[in-house]
């Protein structure tokens, strides 16, 4: 029993980054930069169709003319986006049919991980689409998924054998020419996950797809969409990692999310990009378009995430609600450590009548991490009877940190009521004096205020995902107390 | 017009007016007028007036400061010291500049650089911030007069001191007037200052005022805007205040074309405190923006900001707050909040409330709202017998009121309140003296 404490004392308290490892493993690289020969290079290592490879060059041609945004609240140094590069797969035999065509090299990394690819193994019922680096390594439960109707694989597996879909809805939600970072994943994005629920059918377990980068030097660059056809439901999870590395390597991914009438689509994230050592060296650049839109009539996007991860987030999951009577939901926790840094919040575009929209979001920043919420909630004209609530929460641990609060509320429609709150403070010392006395060390008091003040949002979580998120918030602010 | 216009400029203006034209002109033309891609004017556009074409202008004649003096303040039982501004000009004459009961002196920036020009030196020009708005130094390079207010050292006037700011011209003109208000340590100020237009042509103001409040010093400041729908008033101020002062700043708009109201206030020394409060009613195709951003660079300082606007018709209206709180300083209470009502379908309301925070030992907080009047209070007045229109009123009374029952000069408030309340009837909420029918 003791033992067993000491062990979860020592999990919880050991603040490394758990996940930095590097597979070793044979990987096909292209040369590093960005051309048009280099677009048209990936296009055709993923042997596309012609429509697919004119999508790339026309969202490249547009990128040549676009420049990196600068309004967002980060320091981030210039990124030569030549010195990037933009497809690396690991090498493995033609299109793996079963398990045992999959190197287990592979295998091992992602067992490591968590992440189970044998299904026999799996407990909890999750399907799991599994992306190392530039491509999908494996997806599971295909066939369970398939009997049902639902398509659940890699992107590059939708363009094709289901191209009519893929067709119809690319870019339908963030066009090639929405902004620097999706117009670039547009041009080079490798792969990513697809899904399509068909009408009526509630998805009978959780979809998932886990990013891993492992290549030095890469970038990468995935696409996932995921269309919810009528009165269908899914809830779909994503978590990622990176190798420990003093570089920092590029993310730059792109979310749709089609709801149609009467769906309902839970998007989870669990961010965990590699963050950088104490010194602020290394991690991540997340820079990340998500955007759902509620096409029908009482549909649904639920956001939650948990970023804890990356050097520098940009990240804004956002929801279109177009359907009348339709509902967005942002739960967000960020928390910043070291020399972290995070821009994140969400878009709320109440188009329809009676359109709902729930904000909440919960910042944590500690050691010199930068956290700021920033928002946008738009009620349109035509957006009768629109409601939205907003909370933006900071907690800051430490006087080195900050926390920032940017919302944006315009309003076009007298029958709306919009609503914003936000407060900032820091743990309360009669909060931690409390603890103590009842022999709690202060370190443990944090780590029990800070899970209590996420509450809210972790239980919006899946349970796996709750308590694995409960615990990165813990390590992730390991070191961060006194 | 600047190059044109330079002789006369340089030959009637003070000296230390002159020695940052050229600088700020060179910066103006370097950022413009600023566009809706500017953050802090996204929601507010100045095309339509600033891209009418403004007559040259650099001094009333004297007849007009003969029907100037015509004007006079109505405000019941209000004691005040009164002085009329035209154009942002003085008149000539004794009232350049002169000392109240009590030490402190009022008077025109010509008559003050000559006075005190070493305190003029100090203050002029020096707590001026953001530059990404081309409109201040536009200022900087075209004003050459405006108010100045100097409280020596505990010098205390009882009475506040009301400033008219009279438009009456038969051109449309651009007015630039520049006005500093220095109040020394353990010194009080409390001004008024009321806007009004008194002929139909457009006018267009561009005023800066800079505040310095010295240590344990007080300074309010209330403005009162009611012009026509043919003028724009944009006023930038900035307030700056030392160790254990006090400052409050109220700005009730209820009438105007476009208006837009910058405060800053900067809380540079410890245990200070600031207030920012603001009303606005707007109908027709009025715009009304307010900005306002309180600095907090020294600890244990408190600050408040309370915004309301009522919309109707297809009005617009703008809120961008900021609290921004640096590093060292800790102890920050800071409270800011924005509530609107829109009244019509094609009203708008578009609001940014923000905190920027880099302390930790800190209670910031904010909250902003935008919707209609509460279903329920209107349900609960109606049975009691109320009716609708009559509850409505008094709902939106109730809800003017919490910004108007901070105003600190009890006469004003009852007037004020009595504006909003014909206002909120559909009456006419002008002074009865106007000239211009503008309604």
């Amino acid at each position: 029993m003791e033992k067993d404490q000491d062990k979860v004392l020592n999990e919880v308290t050991s603040g490394e980054y758990k996940y930095g490892f590097v597979t070793d493993i044979e990987t096909e690289v292209i040369p590093k930069g960005l051309t048009e020969d280099v677009v048209r290079l990936i296009s055709a290592k993923k042997e596309e169709p012609e429509w697919m490879l004119e999508f790339r060059l026309k969202a490249f041609r547009h990128w040549l003319t676009m420049k990196m945004p600068s309004w967002a609240h980060l320091k981030i140094p210039v990124i030569d986006f030549q010195d990037i590069i933009y497809y690396a797969a690991p090498v493995q035999k033609k299109g793996p049919d079963s398990l045992s065509d999959v190197d287990p090299e592979l295998l091992k990394t992602f067992d490591k991980l968590g992440i189970p690819l044998e299904e026999q193994k799996h407990l909890t019922g999750v399907a799991v689409d599994a992306v190392m680096d530039s491509i999908s390594v494996k997806t599971t439960f295909r066939e369970t998924l398939a009997e049902m109707g639902i398509i659940f694989c890699s992107f590059s597996e939708a363009v094709r054998e289901h191209p009519t879909l893929v067709q119809k809805y690319l870019a339908s939600v963030v066009p090639y020419t929405d902004n620097f970072f999706a117009t670039l994943n547009s041009a080079v994005f490798s792969d990513g996950s697809f899904c399509y629920i068909p009408k009526g059918v509630r998805c009978p377990m959780e979809l998932s797809t886990y990013f891993r980068i492992n290549t030095l030097n890469t970038g990468q660059f995935e696409r996932t969409l995921l269309i919810a056809d009528e009165e269908s439901y899914v809830s779909y999870l994503e978590g990622c990692t990176a190798p420990m590395r003093d570089e920092n390597q590029l993310h730059a991914a792109v979310v749709e999310i089609v709801a149609e009438r009467g769906a309902e689509v839970k998007y989870s994230t669990v961010q965990n990009w590699y963050p950088g050592d104490k010194e602020g060296k290394g991690g991540i650049f997340n820079f990340v378009t998500k955007r759902g839109i509620c096409k029908g009539d009482d549909s649904k996007i639920s956001w939650t995430q948990v970023e804890t991860g990356s050097a520098v987030t940009w990240k804004y999951p956002s929801c279109i609600l177009r359907g009348n009577n339709s509902t967005g939901e942002f739960y967000s926790v960020a928390v910043t450590n070291n020399y972290q840094q995070a821009d994140t919040g969400t878009k709320m575009i109440h188009i329809g009548r009676n359109t709902k929209s729930t904000i909440v979001s919960k910042g944590i920043s500690a050691g010199f991490g930068q956290n700021s919420y920033r928002g946008l909630v738009k009620v349109l004209g035509k957006a009768a009877g629109a409601r939205n609530f907003s909370q933006c929460d900071s907690l800051l641990l430490g006087d080195k940190c900050g926390a920032h609060t940017f919302p944006y509320i315009e309003v076009d429609n007298p029958t709306a009521i919009v609503e914003h709150e936000a407060t900032t403070s820091r743990i309360g010392e009669d909060q931690i004096f409390y603890c103590n006395q009842r022999g709690i060390s202060t370190e443990d008091a944090i780590g029990l205020i800070v899970n209590g003040y996420a509450r809210e949002v972790i239980n919006k979580l899946p349970m796996e995902f709750a308590v694995e998120a409960q615990k990165l918030l813990q390590i992730s602010l390991e070191g961060s107390v006194g | 017009m600047f190059d044109t216009g330079r002789d006369t400029f340089l030959k009637d203006s003070p000296e230390i007016f002159n020695r940052y034209r050229k600088s700020a002109f060179d910066d103006f033309l370097r950022l413009g007028i600023p566009d809706r891609k500017n953050e802090a004017y996204k929601y507010t556009n100045l095309e339509k007036f600033l891209n009418h074409k403004y007559d040259d202008y650099f001094f009333p004649r004297p007849e007009d400061f003969r029907e100037a003096e015509r004007f006079h303040c109505e405000v019941e039982d209000l004691d005040v010291w009164n002085m009329v501004l035209l154009n942002g000009f003085f008149p000539n004459g004794d009232k350049g500049l002169v000392m109240l009961p009590g030490g402190i002196w009022v008077g025109s920036m010509r008559y003050a650089v000559k006075q005190f020009p070493a305190l003029v030196e100090k203050h002029y020009n020096r707590y001026i911030e953001d530059g990404s708005d081309g409109l201040i130094p536009l200022n900087t390079a075209l004003a050459s007069d405006g108010l100045f207010i100097y409280a020596p050292k505990n010098t205390v006037y009882t009475k506040p001191i009301q400033i008219v700011n009279l438009l009456h011209s038969d051109k449309d003109i651009f007015v630039q007037d520049r006005n500093l208000v220095v109040v020394e340590e353990g010194a009080q100020l409390s001004l008024l200052s009321c806007d009004h237009a008194i002929s139909p042509q457009r006018f267009l103001t561009n005023t800066i005022t800079e505040v310095y409040v010295g240590r344990n010093a007080r300074f309010e400041i209330i403005r009162v805007q009611n012009q026509h729908n043919n003028s724009g008033k944009i006023t930038h101020t900035f307030i700056h205040q030392e160790r254990d002062s006090y400052a409050s700043s109220n700005n009730i708009s209820l009438h105007g074309g476009l208006v837009r109201n910058a405060t800053w206030h900067h809380l540079g020394g410890e245990n200070s405190e600031t207030h920012s409060y603001g009303l606005f009613l707007a109908d027709k195709e009025q715009h009304i923006a307010n900005f306002v951003k309180v600095d907090h660079t020294a600890p244990n300082c408190n600050s408040t900001q309370l915004f309301k606007g009522v919309l109707d018709d297809n009005s617009s209206g703008a809120f961008n707050g900021r609290i921004m709180v640096h590093k060292d300083a800790q102890k920050t209470n800071a409270y800011q909040s924005n509530n609107n009502i829109i009244l019509s379908e094609t009203a708008r309301m578009d609001t940014k409330p923000q905190l920027e925070i880099y302390a930790d030992d800190v209670k910031c907080s904010h909250g902003a709202t935008v919707g209609q009047l509460d279903e329920n209070a209107l349900f609960y007045l109606r049975s009691r017998g109320i009716d609708a229109r009559e509850a409505r009123l008094m709902l939106m009374f109730g809800f003017a009121h919490e910004v108007i029952q901070n105003i600190p000069i009890e006469a004003l408030r009852e007037r004020i309140d009595d504006l909003v309340h014909k206002r909120l009837r559909g009456e006419l909420s002008r002074c009865a003296s106007c000239a211009v029918q503008c309604n």
